[in-house]
């Protein structure tokens, strides 16, 4: 089988590997590089627990193949804590008690952030339709939900905090 | 006098402390099973049969072999050299890990391609060309008992499986012939599948040298596995002590991963054949297509009364649908598992259960999808048919069941069919319900609604369960009694590491478990580490799965904690140089009668139990305890949904669903409404969604997540959840296990408020799930459709 290169960068780190045209950018990113908090759970792009972000949009990586990462920038769950600090989605998984089993939530996670760049004050019917391609089969949504809410409100404070000491400065 | 602050820095019982399996689980760094790589691992993928049933004329592996890449091709035949082409089930039936003649179902397993990575394997699946003979299918197990149906199994003398009956049929029928009223209906709960996020897989890794086998599986009883692989394998030189099983994290169970699937099996025999690391990972569809099925019950039930509601009797018969082969999931002794549950919460004094096992071609199974053995179909069926009695008097559903309700002085009650129920307090839970969501208003607003044509229907269910199986006497596995366990070792540090015989797949137990041995030693749960799933160090238990780790597991824990607590007192009695009868243990300290500042904690008296104990006692501060439960727990609670069901598409709204749970103690109120929570989830889903559909060739219709439907978060209504506590009697901290409660409950509460909302038009069942195009057919068929 014939092999194309790729180079792109993953949670900031440049990589290149040789791949075969038909592997998914999610068996690269889990079996080449070892990422394996980005998960497997349907065969038919239907249950989003490989979520990534390609390019800064959010790709069910079951659906996109390595090749067409090429020259791209993919970020992954393992992306998301930065200098030992969790991402305030993560927090809110956490404090909300967002996660049972935790297969799904690395891709949830994924959507939220998206959800929240694009949306940072959502309703609650708003962020349903938002990870509605995603399936949790343990939590129920109701404390997904609440997750999402916390790390809206801590990702507004998180940015209002600069802000406030432009002003007073 | 309790001390808060040292209350909250132990997070004993009653404390919703935050996750510790969360770090892991949040940053990427859970361990499931296909996370693991191992060098020189090959992968297994597996060729399934196209047709329901056929003879296999012949296979040829040639053209897989020829793929670069393809190590092997391991058909019937190969296993049968070794005698493992078949394997026996739980209920002791035989189903085929790989077939030498015919296939019985479609997506059976028919070979497997070994190859050096999971793409060469597909590619290896697809070449192997077999030749089939189509056969005669059936999928109805109504017409698998009739004559001249196709046989499904050429063993045995025809379709009928087994009859189990359980009551007195004699009386029962009398007080039926004496009856005031008595009402009959069909119900049939349908064919779902758990579908956890994860699917099912493994890695076998056989060391030819050691003659040791180490098996990363996805299984919910890993220590259960390990025997059942030892004896099945002995002839081929697998030894117990030389089989290791490990269970990974688990992305979801729900009784899906109790079962052996033939997967593993061929893993395992396809490592020893080769000496290397063999991966196996199901596809959604091999999930959805083979892998154990729940309920696909048809019932028949029928309940009598005095003419004023006072229930009588009940009479149920069943065609349960085991597809080829019986592999139900079930204690031994219970083909039809705890079906006999079905009086429910209601004091019946009569009543006789009958089910007959039959087979079809469909693929084997009866796990039990977030609930105890049988327990969703029997709540399912006294829930329908109470409602369906009390429309029938034209009493209001909740009047009906207060009357009817077990009272909470009946207690330890036993039942009409012999269950002897620990504790309750169902009106209590039935009237929380009921003012949490309003239901006097609700009643008001509906009839206002019905005068305008509009159909809004009210729904409660008062549901029992019966878990924590259970008391060996008559729950055994394979003969595997049915206790858990829990091994604590305190460090000298006063730390502790706590060991089991269950599995969590998201239960929280490392937190939880801590939580009780806190509560019981005062040692802070932040300083007890939990673990599970690995046979080589956790003690031997039967695992998690119908919501029997709390009862089981958990009991175990706090008696475990218990014995280390009574070496503690005569560690301190030594130092404190004071009679153990004098001294007085308040969490976390033994202190001398009188004198609480003359006191020695257990951090002191761990240290000590290693560098200071008493002479003539034993060194180390360690205790195991297998619980063996004096009785079941019956975890309880009622539920109430409001529908509004649209009359021009048939849909169905969840307007309102208040949840009141019942599960004795809570050790943390958090994780316990989370589980119930998801519980709602998965019982609204097969409510209005899920069913696994064939045709009448035996061909799945829906197996994907395109076709089979689970919720997602805008179909899933929003929960309201409230708590009554009554302890279990029999259970050492009161508790009785909650991760199944709501997935048995909500499905007749969410039926009974559809039909709520159409009796007055003459309809008196709807089996689930209620799916748009049936309501809509069921109104027009009783003129209340909107046709434009």
């Amino acid at each position: 089988m014939n092999t194309y290169h790729i180079s792109l960068t993953v949670n900031d780190q440049k990589v290149e590997a040789d791949v075969e045209p038909r592997m998914l950018l999610v068996h690269f990113l889990r079996e080449s590089l070892s990422l394996t908090g980005t998960h497997i759970g349907c065969d038919t792009t239907s249950c989003g627990a490989c979520t990534v972000h390609l390019n800064g949009k959010p790709v069910k990586s079951c659906t996109v193949l390595a090749v067409q990462a090429n020259g791209g920038a993919v970020r992954t769950v393992e992306g998301l804590a930065q200098n030992g600090q969790l991402h305030p989605i993560q927090e809110g998984f956490h404090e909300k008690h967002g996660l049972q089993c935790g297969f799904c939530t690395p891709g949830m996670m994924m959507t939220a952030i998206s959800l929240l760049e694009h949306n940072p004050d959502p309703t609650e019917d708003e962020i349903r339709w938002g990870i509605s391609g995603n399936l949790c089969r343990c939590t129920g949504y109701t404390n997904i939900v609440k997750a999402i809410q916390y790390a809206a409100k801590k990702m507004h404070a998180q940015q209002d905090v600069p802000q406030t000491q432009a002003e007073m400065g | 006098m309790a001390d808060k602050s040292n209350s909250e820095r132990v997070q004993g019982i009653g404390h919703s402390r935050k996750r510790v399996e969360d770090a892991r689980f949040l940053q990427g760094r859970g361990n499931y099973i296909d996370d693991l790589k191992l060098p020189g691992m090959l992968y297994l993928g597996i060729v399934r049969s196209p047709y329901a049933h056929a003879r296999i004329k012949s296979i040829q592996t040639g053209p897989a072999m020829a793929v670069p890449g393809v190590l092997a091709v391991i058909t019937g035949e190969t296993l049968k050299q070794f005698n493992v082409h078949n394997m026996p089930t739980l209920m002791s039936d035989t189903q085929m890990v790989l077939p030498v003649d015919t296939v019985k179902y479609q997506y059976q397993e028919v070979a497997g391609v070994l190859a050096t990575d999971r793409y060469t394997a597909a590619d290896g699946v697809a070449a192997v060309d077999i030749e089939y003979e189509p056969l005669p299918a059936v999928v109805d197990p109504k017409m698998a008992l009739e004559p001249g149906s196709p046989k499904v199994r050429d063993d045995k003398p025809d379709n009928h499986i087994w009859h189990w009956e359980w009551g007195d049929e004699e009386k029962t029928n009398q007080a039926f012939d004496e009856a005031g009223v008595t009402v009959a209906e069909d119900i049939y709960i349908p064919r779902i599948h758990v579908a956890s996020i994860e699917t099912c897989g493994c890695v076998a890794k056989w060391d030819p040298i050691d003659k040791h086998l180490t098996l990363w599986m996805t299984t919910q009883a890993p220590h259960a596995i390990r025997t059942v692989v030892a004896l099945v394998t002995a002839h081929l030189g697998l030894s117990e002590e030389r089989i290791r099983v490990i269970s990974p994290d688990i992305g979801g169970g729900f009784g899906g991963k109790v079962p052996v699937y033939p997967g593993y099996v061929i893993a395992v025999a396809a490592s020893i054949v080769t000496g290397k690391p063999v991966k196996w990972i199901e596809t959604r569809t091999e999930n959805i297509a083979a892998d154990s099925f729940a309920r696909d019950y048809h019932i028949h039930a029928e309940v009598a009364a005095d003419k004023d509601g006072t229930l009588t009797a009940m009479r149920i018969n069943t065609i349960a649908d085991h597809g080829y082969t019986d592999a139900a999931a079930n204690p031994s002794k219970f083909p039809a598992g705890l079906f006999h549950i079905a009086t429910g919460a209601y004091n019946f004094k009569n009543a006789f259960v009958e089910v007959d096992g039959v087979y079809t071609n469909k693929p084997p199974g009866g796990i039990a999808y977030r609930c105890s053995f049988r327990v969703t179909e029997a709540v399912h069926t006294i829930e329908r048919m109470a409602d369906i009695l009390a429309h029938t008097l034209g009493m209001d559903p909740a009047e009906f069941r207060m009357k009817n309700f077990v009272q909470p002085e009946q207690f330890p009650y036993k039942s009409a069919l012999g269950w002897e129920y620990d504790s309750g307090n169902y009106a209590a839970a039935l009237r929380k319900a009921m003012d949490m969501i309003g239901y006097e208003d609700l009643r008001k607003e509906q009839a206002e609604k019905r005068l305008r044509g509009e159909l809004m229907g009210i729904g409660i269910s008062s549901f029992v369960e019966i878990v924590g199986a259970g008391p060996s006497k008559h729950f055994d596995i394979l003969g595997l009694k049915m206790f858990d366990s829990c091994e604590i070792r305190v460090h000298p540090t006063g730390k502790a590491i706590a060991r089991f015989g269950t599995k969590s797949q998201g239960q929280a137990h490392e937190t939880t478990y801590a939580q009780i041995i806190a509560e019981e030693l005062g040692i802070p749960a932040d300083h007890i580490k939990v673990e599970e799933g690995d046979t080589d160090t956790a003690p031997y238990g039967l695992g998690t799965y119908a919501s029997r780790s709390t009862p089981t597991a958990g009991a175990a824990a706090a008696i475990a904690s218990r014995k280390i607590r009574d070496k503690a007192r005569k560690i301190a009695a030594h130092l404190l140089e004071a009679s153990e009868d004098d001294l007085v243990w308040e969490q976390g300290k033994f202190y001398v009668k009188g004198s609480p500042d003359h006191a020695k904690t257990i951090q002191e008296i761990a240290f000590a139990a290693y560098t200071n104990h008493p002479q003539g006692m034993e060194a180390g501060l360690e205790a195991v305890d297998y619980y063996d439960p004096p009785n079941l727990t019956y975890p309880f609670g009622s539920y109430i949904c409001v529908v509004d069901i649209d009359r021009g598409t048939g849909a169905v709204k969840i307007r309102r669903f208040v949840a009141v749970d019942d599960c004795g103690v809570r050790i943390n109120p958090m994780v316990v409404e989370g589980q119930i929570h998801g519980g709602l989830a998965m019982g609204f889903a097969p409510s209005l969604l899920e069913e696994i559909v064939y045709d009448e060739n035996g061909n799945l219709l829906n197996p994907n997540f395109m076709d089979y439907l689970l919720p997602t978060a805008v179909e899933t209504p929003r929960w309201e959840v409230g708590e009554t506590v009554t302890p279990s009697p029999h259970h050492p901290f009161g508790a009785k296990g909650v991760g199944e409660s709501a997935t048995v409950g909500a499905p007749a509460a969410i039926a009974n408020a559809v039909v709520d909302a159409m009796w007055h038009l003459g309809v008196h069942n709807i089996d689930i799930p209620i799916t748009p195009p049936k309501v809509w057919k069921i109104l027009k068929d009783h003129g209340a459709a909107l046709e434009e």
